[in-house]
């Protein structure tokens, strides 16, 4: 039986953070009910298909997932459980703001058989979360995490981000010094982008000033490696730190190429060598469940050099980079007859490292993976 | 009707307006009142049809729409309006569309008044003794004084204005009014079926399905299929398959008449062969004497044209040739570059015109080029005597093989509100000009006269002209003649290694100044590359300025899941596509704006 991980999104949320362009509605809150039960009916339709596979890792999006109604969680993994192989589920992680956090929303986790929850703390300083559009402070977030250590969940992921406006390298070492004297076993440690259609790139696409230079950018991401190191975090990925046995299994899916299933709207899936994307809005999300359709927006049928060349994108974010064999074994090919040329120039460049049946990013080439990337594009 | 009465109802006339006048809305109004298609056909600005001149407001080609109005009197008349560009570098253009007309209209902005380009075109139009007829435009605007726009026309330009239409094209209003003067004023066309076919080529261009389509004005005589036609320039006979009127798409009639605007094929496959400016006749009954052909244009501005992919040398040679039929302004024959290989050295009528063929090139004709940095022509007396003349900065001699050089100096006029003649002398000054005099044309209102070197024109004059006076000065100049002059050449030195497509030619005392805005300007087109680059401007073998671009430090994408794969992706695909379209100078990755971008900076920033 093949392993499966399965992606459910919540597309609700309190308020829109400035940077945010994932697919959110703070407004919707009225389609919350009826939302949930057509993303019943999916995950239905979706698990006919899906009878020789068996589950290994759920992960709820969003949006802010922990800000609906958590009796709405519960339902959705109960039926996520009836319709699934689940013997061999290993890690159901909830994203939540710590604004949205209270203890009954906990004890119904508890009673969904969720083990991992993901905050989204971003920054200490409380003047910076009011600046990205946070509403939470810091000392609601070290409330509710406290609550949340005493509801027994003990693995939890921190969001951090950097190279925010007005942002300080002190500011970003404060931040992570203050996380990492709690007891969490997975941090993600983001770079600001500012991505189209939000409040930021507006603000900021013209005008540069406020942010933090290239190199300052640079600074506070080496010195966050560095400080997360100090304190036991090693880097797997080039945003995500672990405490050892603590890797988020969800998203190394991602990274290393392996099928998974995403309901909800916008949710993205990679199975049958297709990758397809649901519908992004309510109106045809309902309407094609409702003629018994799979939700689909768009899908892209993926070849096998496709295939291997996002194999190699992907894989090469991890600092254990691919493994030359396990490669071998998928796609019946030798890596370096692939991409020979390619291997030898950023070998060359100093942007790679092969050795001992591996290929991975040096410092460097994870700085300016881009370059690396762009040249493994099928 | 008979073939006489028909011609009497027939206006050929051409619109003269400043950029931004409104010319393009008002002849979109004429469309639009007179019928010819309903308001939901109408795309806007229907004349303006290559995408470059809907984005830039500007008119680069001549376009031709036939109108038929109903006037005040009962009678139809056929009203043939032939576009004209309204930039100082397609001065060649309106000419040739003048000469297909007996009238103008002149539209003037109720709020900006008469602008210098206006005027050349005005020029332009009474020396082919065109009826000019005046508009006032844009009196819905806040800040219009027809009144004192009215008055403007009559002292400078010295029209009769007491009936002048007062319109808005942006609202319709008094349109009507414009379509009774041309019914009423312009003169109806001469000539009669009875002489043989004497018809002007005024533009020519390639249909995939009908080959070389001729868009003609028959001034005696008449064309229709069948004939066999003779060009009176090249000799070559055609037999002619259609012709037709332009409504504003081609539409086939019978024949077409003295008198008449419309178009010819016959199954020409080259271009050349209808070379415009040329005359048609009837090759078996010739008129006598040819058409006068176009006031004659030279190039003023070269650069190197290069094909960003070196495979593309063919296909962007046979681009030019495409070009050139129909824009006898364009000159250029091959060359070579150590930078960039194998390309063109062409010849423009300014910086504009250079710009929108670049665009042209690249739209129309799907290519990928590189441009390099402008230049006039230069005449250099070489120390054994021998005259030379440089349009390429790389081959200007040694220092010491050179006597002297010389380089050509215009007579620019630049008209503006005198509250901006402080800046303008100030600009002047800056780049070498001489002044010559200064006129009022009403009290608000002056025309500056300068001698300026066209190499300080070039660069980037019109638009740090344009940002001086926000907009209000207007500026138009001609070839004066040669004056000696200190002049240097100013190398770019990037990564250590001299970029020949980088070196100009300037004034001994520019050269500093130059060379440091050069090396600043590279900086920052430039991106960071994998490793340092040191850029640096050189004259005479000494380093005069230096900047660094240091080493990429960042490029990645810092989250990547399951629902960002194929959108990250696509934006690796676009970084990708725009690093191809880079060009390798020695191991650094060049932008192909690169090229041109370094000459064009404002000082004062």
């Amino acid at each position: 039986m093949k392993e499966l991980g399965l992606y459910i999104h919540i597309p609700f949320c309190e308020s829109k953070c400035y940077y945010c362009d994932f697919i959110s509605y703070p407004n919707k809150r009225n389609f919350i009910e009826i939302y949930v039960n057509y993303l019943i009916k999916e995950i239905k339709m979706q698990s006919e298909k899906l009878k020789n596979y068996k589950l290994k890792t759920v992960f709820i999006g969003g949006g802010t997932p922990s800000s609906i109604d958590a009796k709405y969680i519960y339902k959705i993994l109960e039926e996520v459980y009836k319709e699934f192989n689940t013997t061999f589920l290993e890690e159901i992680t909830i994203e939540a703001n710590p604004n949205t956090i209270d203890e009954n929303k906990l004890k119904l986790y508890k009673k969904s058989n969720i083990n991992r929850i993901s905050l989204g703390l971003q920054s200490s300083d409380n003047n910076i979360l009011k600046r990205i559009g946070r509403t939470h402070t810091k000392e609601v977030f070290l409330k509710n995490y406290k609550l949340i250590s005493k509801y027994g969940f003990s693995n939890i992921n921190i969001d951090i981000m950097f190279n925010l406006p007005k942002q300080t390298l002190y500011e970003v070492e404060k931040t992570i010094n203050f996380v990492t004297k709690l007891d969490v076993k997975h941090i993600s440690f983001y770079s600001l982008k500012l991505e189209e259609g939000t409040p930021f790139f507006d603000k900021y696409k013209d005008d540069k000033s406020s942010l933090p230079s290239e190199d300052l950018e640079r600074e506070m991401y080496h010195k966050g490696i560095e400080l997360l190191k100090n304190k036991n975090f090693h880097q797997y990925e080039i945003s995500n730190f672990h405490k050892k046995n603590y890797k988020c299994k969800h998203n190394l899916l991602y990274w290393k190429v392996k099928p998974y299933l995403g309901v909800g709207i916008g949710a993205h899936s990679n199975l049958f060598n297709e990758r397809w994307g649901n519908e992004i809005n309510f109106t045809n999300y309902f309407k094609a469940l409702d003629n018994n359709r799979l939700p689909i927006f768009q899908s892209e049928r993926i070849d096998k050099n496709m295939e291997m060349s996002e194999y190699v994108i992907l894989g090469l974010r991890l600092n254990e980079g691919i493994d030359k064999r396990v490669f071998y074994k998928r796609f019946n090919v030798n890596i370096e007859k692939i991409y020979k040329s390619q291997i030898k120039k950023f070998e060359r460049e100093g942007l790679l490292n092969n050795f001992n049946n591996r290929i991975k990013l040096t410092e460097r080439g994870r700085d300016i993976s881009n370059r690396v990337f762009m040249e493994l594009l099928t | 009707m008979k073939i006489d009465e028909r011609r009497s109802r027939v206006r050929n006339f051409s619109i003269i307006a400043h950029i931004d006048h409104g010319k393009s809305t008002l002849a979109d109004r004429m469309i639009e009142k007179t019928g010819l298609l309903t308001q939901r056909e109408m795309q806007e600005q229907i004349l303006d049809n290559m995408d470059l001149e809907r984005e830039r407001g500007i008119t680069i080609k001549l376009q031709t729409t036939r109108l038929i109005y109903k006037a005040k009197d009962n009678n139809e008349y056929i009203f043939n309006l032939i576009d004209t560009p309204g930039h100082v570098d397609f001065n060649y253009e309106v000419s040739r569309s003048l000469a297909a007309c007996e009238g103008a209209l002149l539209i003037v902005d109720a709020a900006q008044g008469i602008e210098a380009q206006t005027l050349a075109n005005v020029y332009l139009a009474l020396d082919q003794d065109l009826e000019i007829v005046p508009v006032i435009n844009k009196i819905d605007l806040p800040s219009a004084r027809p009144e004192e726009v009215k008055k403007e026309i009559e002292d400078v330009i010295g029209l009769d204005c007491e009936d002048i239409p007062m319109i808005s094209a942006k609202d319709g209003t008094n349109i009507e009014d414009v379509l009774e003067s041309i019914a009423n004023k312009i003169p109806a066309p001469e000539g009669t079926n009875n002489d043989p076919l004497k018809a002007l080529v005024f533009d020519s261009y390639y249909d995939t399905y009908k080959g070389v389509i001729a868009d003609i004005r028959v001034m005696e005589g008449s064309i229709k299929p069948g004939m066999e036609i003779k060009m009176m320039n090249t000799g070559k006979k055609f037999e002619v398959t259609e012709v037709g009127i332009f409504a504003p798409k081609q539409v086939p009639i019978d024949q077409l008449n003295a008198g008449d605007v419309g178009y010819v094929s016959a199954s020409i496959k080259n271009v050349s062969d209808a070379r415009v400016g040329d005359t048609i006749t009837d090759a078996e009954n010739p008129t006598k004497k040819a058409l006068p052909g176009y006031k004659k244009v030279t190039p003023m501005v070269y650069c190197g044209i290069y094909p960003a992919e070196g495979e593309d040398f063919n296909n962007v040679r046979d681009a030019l040739e495409k070009l050139q039929v129909n824009d006898a302004a364009l000159v250029f024959e091959p060359e070579s570059s150590a930078a960039l290989g194998f390309g063109f050295r062409c010849g423009f009528l300014g910086l504009l015109h250079l710009e929108i063929m670049q665009e042209r090139l690249e739209r129309e004709f799907d290519l990928n080029i590189v441009t390099t940095a402008p230049s006039v022509i230069y005449k250099v007396k070489k120390t054994d005597g021998e005259d030379i003349v440089i349009q390429n900065p790389t081959n200007l001699p040694d220092t010491q093989e050179i006597e002297y050089m010389e380089e050509p100096i215009v007579e620019a006029s630049i008209m503006s509100p005198t509250d901006y003649v402080g800046p303008i002398m100030e600009l002047c000054e800056s780049r070498r000009a001489t002044f010559k005099n200064m006129e009022y044309l009403e009290e608000t209102r002056v025309v500056l006269y300068y001698d300026i070197p066209l190499n300080e024109v070039i660069y980037d004059f019109f638009d740090t002209l344009k940002s001086r006076t926000r907009g209000y000065a207007s500026l138009d100049y001609e070839l004066k003649g040669y004056r000696q002059s200190d002049l240097v050449k100013l190398d770019i030195l990037i990564n250590k290694e001299v970029v020949d497509a980088f070196s100009i030619i300037v004034h001994r005392e520019k050269a500093y100044e130059r060379g440091r805005l050069i090396a600043e300007k590279l900086k920052d087109v430039i991106p960071r590359q994998m490793f340092a680059i040191p850029i640096q401007a050189s004259l005479e073998k000494k380093i005069i300025a230096r900047e660094t671009i240091r080493a990429l430090r960042k490029d990645v994408l810092s989250k990547c899941y399951g629902g960002d794969i194929s959108r990250k992706k696509k934006l690796l695909a676009k970084q990708k596509e725009g690093k191809k379209r880079m060009r390798q100078v020695g191991n650094v990755e060049v932008p192909q704006d690169a090229f041109l971008a370094v000459l064009k900076f404002d000082e004062d920033k």
